[in-house]
């Protein structure tokens, strides 16, 4: 096996918080090592328009917005390397990370911008049926719903910009929601009510998904009624679960605060978590904004307070000697 | 050996047909899920040479093919032994798991 890697600054995540975290270290001559991870670029690279990312007065492509913050990160001096960290040790500095290839890095401070991941109902009939009519992903499978009826589960950004995003291929989107009201953001409410194509149920969660298995496909959603307790069926095609998104923090979990809400715990107006030297950024420590502008300006701080961890530790380690 | 292409004209030539397990990888070029994967596949398939021919399938390109084995989500894996679908994979997963569940199947 290869000797470990050495940095001072290792970035586990590439969304906004990960690549803008990179910008800055890498600016501050740290010389940082990104660690991709399985889904290099985030979450916005299965989104389409982004519209309220500042600096672009019109609407642009999540792909494409993520491939210029790479290439930025890469430009300033950012080594970027596509693997993925199967397991880390916060144990003692330098912190220890094995990846899948097998490599393995040392690292004197780390920023964790892991992210989240698309949550499911839970439900057993959506395992069922997942591929064959059960997504999370709109922008993947929008596609094969060209002239069919399809269901959107939830009421935030996500739901709506599915629902709306489904519109080019389905004939008709019904929007099932928990709540008597959207959380999204009002301009994409008032677009949604305004399509002709989709309507909302609201007050209602999904008790199950049925439909056939020759070929296995998806018939109907049966519904409840969470303040009539009624059941109901809708006929549809496909279901798309948005019902938000879970912190992803498995690779930490045991040896870092987690705040009962699953979210990293971090220090009040800060990034720093419950190791000293450790950092976390974006949607992995964000339960209230989850935007890529606050994820971006997380990553910001995270490195800026790393550098200062890495001088504060080299001041200490002088005095020493 | 690495990944190539089939299409709704040579499918059952190609996949079908072929002596030996076919792991068929059902993309787009839109589906950035499927991107993710395509390293992995490339890795896994100059890994592991004659013991198994991982190829893709355009959905944009070739609906037929799509449609008949009932794909409704991108990326979805399939193997292929002697002509009948053996084990299917939807959505994107790390390198290891891939590799281990072709390995399985195979």
């Amino acid at each position: 096996m290869a000797a470990p890697t050495h940095a001072k600054v290792i970035i586990i995540g590439s969304g906004p918080a990960g690549y803008t975290a990179a910008i800055y270290a890498a600016r501050a001559m740290l010389e940082p090592i990104l660690i991709q991870g399985i889904q290099p670029g985030g979450q916005l690279t299965i989104t389409t328009d982004v519209e309220n990312y500042p600096g672009f007065a019109e609407a642009i492509q999540g792909p494409w917005l993520m491939q210029q913050m790479e290439a930025q990160a890469s430009h300033v001096g950012t080594r970027i390397v596509t693997d993925h960290v199967n397991a880390v040790d916060l144990g003692r500095r330098p912190f220890r990370l094995i990846c899948e290839s097998g490599d393995v890095y040392l690292a004197d401070s780390l920023v964790l911008a892991t992210g989240a991941q698309a949550r499911w109902l839970g439900i057993p009939s959506e395992e069922t049926f997942k591929g064959f009519g059960v997504s999370a992903c709109a922008t993947c499978d929008g596609f094969f719903y060209r002239g069919k009826s399809v269901v959107v589960v939830g009421g935030g950004n996500s739901a709506v910009e599915e629902a709306l995003f489904l519109t080019n291929f389905a004939t008709s989107v019904t929007v099932i929601h928990r709540r008597d009201g959207f959380r999204a953001e009002r301009i994409l409410q008032d677009r949604l009510f305004k399509h002709p194509k989709i309507k909302v149920i609201w007050d209602s969660a999904v008790e199950e998904i049925r439909g056939g298995n020759d070929p296995t496909r998806v018939t109907h959603v049966r519904i409840r009624n969470l303040k009539t307790g009624g059941l109901s069926d809708i006929a549809t095609d496909g279901v798309f679960i948005a019902i938000g998104h879970a912190p992803s923090t498995e690779l930490v979990a045991g040896q870092i605060a987690i705040k009962p809400s699953g979210y990293i715990k971090v220090a009040p107006h800060s990034t720093a978590t419950s190791v000293p030297g450790v950092f976390a950024a974006g949607d992995v420590a964000d339960e209230i904004y989850r935007q890529a502008v606050t994820a971006a300006g997380m990553g910001c701080m995270a490195a800026l307070e790393a550098e200062k961890f890495l001088a504060q530790h080299e001041t200490e380690r002088a005095a020493a000697e | 050996m690495s990944v190539g292409k089939v299409s709704d004209a040579n499918f059952e030539s190609e996949v079908l047909k072929a002596t030996g397990p076919v792991v068929v990888d059902f993309w787009a070029e839109w589906c950035g899920p499927c991107r993710m994967i395509a390293p992995a596949l490339d890795e896994i398939a100059g890994a592991m040479g004659d013991k198994v021919k991982i190829v893709k399938l355009n959905v944009d390109e070739n609906p037929q093919t799509a449609s008949k084995y009932g794909v409704m989500s991108i990326p979805t894996l399939m193997i292929f032994k002697d002509g009948q679908m053996a084990s299917r994979q939807v959505g994107a997963a790390p390198k290891q798991k891939l590799q281990q569940w072709i390995t399985t199947a195979v």
